[in-house]
């Protein structure tokens, strides 16, 4: 089996022997310039890690971006917007109901795909990353490899674009009578990613009905770099704690949280109808309470889980990020500590308020640094790599 | 490549499509439903309220509970399912950094998939009957078994390490 192993320009302490001797600032070298196929410029590898990397930092920035300016101000006003419903049934005006609900249902939809769009966007990322792991084992010619990573990306890229034009352009020009245009096109950029990651499953499963050896092309170097094994051990520590927290969460608080927020509704409504406005809005609050519970837990679920995966797939990514191996080595602690403060302090934002909310924007701003920073790495080296094959032909 | 990456790979991937396909679905054929559902319930609670009917108003937050309970299950599957596949390909590939015999190797490789099937299995299953203890069961298990394989696998990635 062809291995490429690119060299390792670290320096301190972590390749293997093997990597060992190419471990030098002028690396990619020759040695390397031969095995470049496997990172050979608009490959479908180079493509799905440079987007995949790029979608992530991408989403992660709309993420912090909606957590600062969005998401406790959307919040702010759907507990207003309740609180004035109550008012409205204390007045006996249901008409004054409908009217605010119909503005509520603005603010859900508002929120709900902002939410989405960091999700798709991130998600679409880390799926890039891990089809450019495969990519030894999609046994499709070259060409063909590269049209299904171009149709993943422009999903990737279409689908959170779509999903966040749905509240804006709502059914305006819509022949359907609950599905917008905006739907149309992340339902339809849904389908190019599904189309490309089927694609590449046929590939996988005609590489293992060809019973070959080795691999189709050069897989990925099995270094042994302290960095790949922190991020390995950390990716898979942080997956494990959001599994934990998550299970807690539902064997825990999940039904009791149900169970809870129909009861307040139900004293929100009684108590207004009762014209007891003071309790009718403490219920308000306590609703605005409860939402807030449940979704930091969500939150930090997701993104230990998240940040955890994310670190496991850059373990990969190391051997081609072209730094210097003490600044590899800041970025590996620098996105497993950002890993760990964005959910820890998302989780903390009940006891703590605001402070630890901004902690927890600084966290995911951090983790954002050390994805740019691996990226410019990844970007020196491919320069490298290019720079040495044009010199070479 | 060994059985236990194959499990993983293969596995991971025929989860995802089932994951995406049934997001395409209910994105498709029934979340704008329940949201429309949802929201009607709430705002008829309100209304029928305003209007001093306070047996419909309460009959509508129950409504509103039960639609969000199903709702909320429903994308946790879609959701679950794609982020478990996605784990599981890229521990799938990561696998042979993993300091695990063959045996235990495919050990850990069976509890995974055989837990990103069951645990989001059993959360759809109790939208079909609210509270029933075998779904639950079944969710628990899965994610039990999930728990324990990735357990087992930060386990045998520090062993290598070491």
């Amino acid at each position: 089996m062809a291995v490429w192993e690119p060299p390792n320009p670290g320096g301190e302490g972590g390749a293997s022997p093997a990597t060992a001797p190419a471990r030098n600032v002028t690396a990619p070298g020759p040695a390397a310039v031969h095995l470049g196929p496997s990172f050979a410029a608009m490959s479908a590898r180079r493509m799905l890690v440079f987007g995949g990397i790029a979608l992530i930092a991408a989403g992660m920035l709309f993420g912090d971006i909606f957590a600062v300016f969005v998401l406790h101000q959307n919040g702010a006003l759907t507990g207003q917007a309740l609180l004035a419903a109550t008012q409205a049934v204390a007045a006996q005006n249901a008409t004054a109901v409908k009217d605010i609900f119909a503005s509520i249902g603005g603010l859900l939809e508002d929120r709900g795909t902002k939410v989405d769009t960091h999700v798709h966007m991130t998600d679409a990322g880390y799926l890039a990353l891990l089809l450019a792991l495969l990519q030894p084992y999609v046994a499709l010619p070259q060409e063909r490899k590269k049209v299904l990573a171009k149709v993943f990306l422009v999903g990737g890229v279409l689908l959170p674009i779509g999903i966040f034009l749905i509240h804006y352009v709502g059914l305006a020009y819509s022949p359907f009578p609950v599905i917008g245009w905006a739907s149309v096109l992340a339902d339809t950029a849904g389908a190019l990613l599904m189309f490309s990651l089927a694609g590449f499953g046929w590939g996988v499963w005609r590489h293992m009905r060809s019973r070959r050896v080795g691999a189709v092309e050069p897989e990925l170097v099995n270094d042994r770099s302290w960095e790949r094994q922190v991020l390995l051990v950390g990716g898979t520590v942080l997956v494990l704690l959001g599994f934990i927290h998550g299970a807690w969460y539902a064997e825990r608080h999940l039904y009791q949280h149900e169970a809870q927020e129909t009861t307040i509704l139900r004293n929100m409504i009684n108590t207004a109808a009762a014209k007891n406005t003071m309790v009718a809005a403490q219920a308000v609050a306590d609703y605005g309470n409860l939402q807030a519970e449940k979704a930091v837990n969500i939150a930090a679920h997701s993104h230990f889980i998240e940040f955890g995966l994310l670190a496991i797939l850059l373990s990969f990514v190391q051997p081609y990020v072209f730094l210097g191996g003490v600044w590899k080595r800041r970025w590996v602690k620098v996105l497993l500590a950002g890993g760990l403060i964005l959910p820890l302090f998302v989780l903390l934002e009940l006891k703590l308020g605001l402070v630890a909310g901004g902690i927890a924007d600084v966290g995911g701003l951090v983790v954002i640094v050390a994805l740019i920073g691996m990226l410019v790495g990844v970007l020196r080296y491919t320069g490298r790599l290019d720079g040495d094959t044009g010199e070479a032909s | 490549m060994s059985a236990a990456r194959k499990i993983l790979i293969f596995g991971g991937i025929a989860l995802a499509l089932v994951g995406m396909l049934y997001g395409l679905y209910y994105a498709l054929f029934a979340e704008h439903q329940a949201l429309d559902s949802m929201g009607g319930s709430l705002a008829k609670g309100f209304a029928s309220a305003a209007s001093d009917q306070l047996a419909e108003a309460n009959a509508a937050i129950d409504d509103f509970g039960a639609a969000k309970y199903d709702y909320v299950r429903q994308v946790d599957v879609h959701s679950h399912w794609i982020g478990l596949a996605m784990l599981m390909i890229v521990l799938g590939v990561v696998f042979d950094s993993a300091s695990l015999g063959e045996r235990a190797g495919i050990a850990v490789a069976l509890a995974f998939l055989l837990g990103s099937v069951v645990f989001p299995l059993g959360v759809i299953l109790q939208t079909l009957r609210h509270g029933s203890i075998f779904a639950s069961s079944l969710a628990i298990s899965g994610s039990a078994l999930v728990s324990l394989a990735l357990a087992a696998l930060a386990l045998g990635f520090m062993r290598q390490h070491a």
